[in-house]
């Protein structure tokens, strides 16, 4: 994976296999501590203690083409370069909580990419979920709840082209202003 | 700052485009896994979703899989026919996924040397 960007979007597919129709994404900046995180909070039908325990070693996986899995550990391992790290919460029938955190000026660490891109793949990939997106830094925040995007619409379709270009350049708007002067690739 | 309400007009204008399409029935399916996204996917599939809408075609529906099992030709790209044909695409980049939806889309000629059987070929040869 290239950028974190890319991760989200490879973890998220775990979501969408877990059958959720809630998916909250949350990127998040603390100055302070100078930390990063990513945070994905699904309804899916979630893992057992044990299979949350397995899950980062690359020999564990739920597909079925091949007996390896790679998602949950390259992030993992990516997380730990920089001084951050992975934590995996998960109830049977409840859901998970992934909170993937980074090192912010680590040079481990890699760019956070385009969200918006992916964003955009996650609607194609899964149309009905209900996404909930959320930026925070400093003291600026941004949240966009697909809730409120299909109130909007009415019976129109997220995936309609017209929708998804306002969706992706809403959140690519957002990623500059949060994160703009506070994350290294990203100008203020 | 980009607003909500900034929807109604969206959604004034889809749906009036929504009453005077027929549904061709056709998809792109992308390969969406860890392999593909790593392989360069999701480039690819943002390529097919711009190009289309460029040209201003909304009745093929572009969508996502899991990993198809032939990771190392990823990114893959499946068009499947409305009568259930399928022809798959590998080793895919954002300007062959523009070929794809001029080439095959809108002009119905195969790109050929895209597919999996040319690439696989190509391969035992060299």
């Amino acid at each position: 994976m290239q950028d974190l960007s890319l991760h989200l979007l490879d973890i998220v597919q775990n979501s969408l296999k877990a059958k959720a129709d809630r998916i909250v994404i949350e990127i998040s900046a603390d100055t302070d501590i100078n930390m990063l995180y990513i945070m994905i909070k699904d309804n899916g039908h979630g893992m057992s203690a044990e299979m949350v325990r397995q899950v980062t070693d690359p020999f564990v996986t739920t597909r079925t083409t091949r007996s390896v899995g790679l998602g949950i550990p390259l992030l993992k391992e990516h997380c730990e370069l920089t001084g951050g790290r992975l934590i995996l919460e998960s109830e049977p029938d409840k859901g998970t909580i992934i909170t993937a955190s980074f090192g912010l000026y680590s040079i481990d660490r890699m760019p956070l990419g385009d969200i918006s891109d992916t964003v955009a793949a996650l609607v194609l990939s899964a149309p009905a979920v209900n996404y909930l997106i959320r930026f925070h830094c400093q003291d600026r925040d941004f949240e966009l709840d697909w809730q409120d995007i299909r109130i909007q619409l009415e019976d129109v379709p997220l995936t309609e082209p017209a929708v998804l270009e306002w969706i992706q350049g809403n959140v690519a708007e957002q990623q500059q202003y949060i994160f703009g002067g506070v994350l290294n690739e990203i100008t203020g | 700052m980009k607003s909500l309400a900034e929807l109604e007009a969206i959604k004034q204008k889809a749906k009036a485009d929504l009453a005077a399409r027929t549904d061709g029935g056709r998809k792109v399916v992308v390969g969406m896994a860890t392999c593909g996204i790593a392989a360069g996917a999701r480039p690819v599939m943002n390529a097919m979703v711009e190009e289309l809408r460029t040209r201003n075609i909304n009745d093929i529906a572009v969508t996502m899989t899991g990993c198809i099992g032939v990771c190392r030709l990823e990114p893959i790209v499946e068009v499947i026919e409305e009568n259930g044909d399928k022809v798959t695409y590998v080793k895919m980049d954002q300007a062959k996924a523009r070929r794809v939806v001029v080439e095959h889309l809108i002009n119905g000629q195969v790109c050929q040397d895209l597919t999996i059987g040319a690439v696989e070929a190509e391969a035992k040869k060299g």
